[in-house]
């Protein structure tokens, strides 16, 4: 019982360096609280998401994964998200259908203007991890 | 009927030197078998056959050949073709397509093959010159109202299950694999030089047959076919344990379908779904 409550997940949170990262210093700056089970990071775009980096996390034991990009138009190098888009549709998809728990991996849009955000889909995400308990299923056991 | 005209066909084109090889299908060294040959010599080209064993995806052998080819080609040949073409792993001007309208392939108790059952694509895409007459489409088959019926049933069902138990399934198939990697091998759109589970900055992937590995190994190589899988079925057909791996490809070109509308291998010209993109593409799953 104790064990429960004591667990704390962690989740990791890949960040593009232009919005999403810029957002969540915003969110540091303006003294947001969120909780603190989050591991950023850095990528230089969303479009730089390899999706078996996901993968590659649940296999190394993260109980959940962030991805985080610039909105749509909004892509500093004009259209990678829009390309990560697709990729994430297809692997998001993908991973539910061989079993892995919907809210392990989630996909957000936040910009550097958004530390509010920012600080509610941490928050989001963490409560959706902590719901599922520790992800098990991929963990690679030695 | 037809092995005598592909012969024709491959001796004239060898005589006039118009290719440098043909590749097609001779008798198998066992008896309800065929096997791949290359043929280079126009007197050889009596080997050539053509029957309901004559399974494999022979655009397998084309990635990056120099060669002029002449290459033996059904329905789900020719697309792979067509896939390979937009990948600019062979020049069309390359090819002489020998288009075999296909009734379907057969295992040894001459079935059908399930991807068989419900191919869509019979006439060959893509062709030169074809053998025979063009055989009718299976759209029939499918459920009127809703174009997915039939074809996506048994994925449809399978998505409805709860985490756990698809996870079972995924695990309970995936614990045969003994990492002989046939399934990459055979498949002819798996043509990188050196593949993820190969490669060693990074090691994205153990080599051992720990299940997380064959996991990561499996559900990367069905995500990097994500639109190019055309359902030929030369992974199933190679495994030696035989895995159901379609149940998981199959996902890929059904989301390929359902979310970019794109449908693998059908169009030389149309962009490949990861290749593109609209500023309308679905986002509900994005926060």
């Amino acid at each position: 019982m104790s064990k429960t409550k004591s667990w704390q997940p962690k989740i990791i949170a890949f960040l593009c360096n232009w919005c999403s990262y810029a957002g969540a210093d915003l969110a540091g700056i303006s003294r947001l609280q969120y909780p603190p089970n989050v591991r950023v990071i850095r990528v230089p775009c969303s479009g730089r998401m390899n999706p078996l980096y996901i993968i590659r996390a649940l296999q190394h034991g993260v109980d959940g994964v962030l991805v985080s990009g610039c909105h749509p138009g909004d892509c500093h190098y004009i259209t990678g998200n829009y390309y990560a888009r697709r990729k994430f549709a297809i692997i998001n998809s993908l991973l539910q259908y061989v079993g892995i728990e919907k809210g392990r991996v989630h996909f957000s849009w936040v910009s550097a203007s958004e530390g509010g955000k920012f600080a509610e889909v941490i928050k989001q995400v963490t409560e959706d991890v902590k719901k599922l308990g520790p992800a098990k299923k991929l963990v690679k056991k030695i | 009927m037809k092995d005598k005209k592909i012969q024709d066909i491959a001796r004239k084109l060898l005589k006039e030197k118009r290719v440098d090889v043909v590749i097609g299908f001779e008798k198998g060294t066992l008896p309800l078998s065929a096997t791949p040959c290359f043929i280079k010599n126009p007197d050889e080209a009596d080997r050539l056959i053509w029957n309901s064993f004559c399974g494999n995806n022979l655009a397998n052998y084309l990635p990056k050949s120099k060669d002029k080819i002449g290459i033996v080609a059904k329905g789900c040949d020719s697309r792979s073709i067509v896939v390979l073409i937009q990948e600019n792993q062979i020049k069309r001007e390359q090819l002489y397509i020998i288009g075999i309208p296909c009734e379907g392939m057969t295992d040894k108790n001459n079935v059908l093959h399930d991807y068989c059952l419900i191919c869509e694509h019979k006439n060959p895409v893509i062709y030169d010159v074809l053998v025979g007459e063009k055989v009718k489409e299976n759209k029939a088959q499918r459920h009127p109202e809703s174009l997915r019926d039939t074809k996506w049933q048994k994925f449809e069902d399978f998505e409805k299950k709860s985490s756990s138990d698809k996870w079972k399934y995924l695990e309970s198939e995936l614990s045969k694999c003994i990492r002989c990697n046939a399934c990459r091998n055979a498949c002819p759109t798996c043509y990188c030089k050196e593949c993820f589970i190969d490669q060693e900055k990074p090691r994205w992937v153990g080599t051992t047959n720990n299940l997380s590995d064959i996991i990561f190994f499996h559900l990367g190589r069905i995500f990097h076919q994500a639109g190019r899988c055309t359902d030929c079925g030369a992974c199933v057909r190679a495994c030696p344990m035989n895995i159901d791996l379609r149940q998981f490809t199959q996902k890929i070109t059904k989301d390929g379908k359902t979310l970019f509308n794109y449908e693998t291998g059908l169009d030389i010209d149309v962009k490949p779904p990861f290749t593109t993109f609209k500023e309308d593409d679905t986002q509900d799953f994005i926060k």
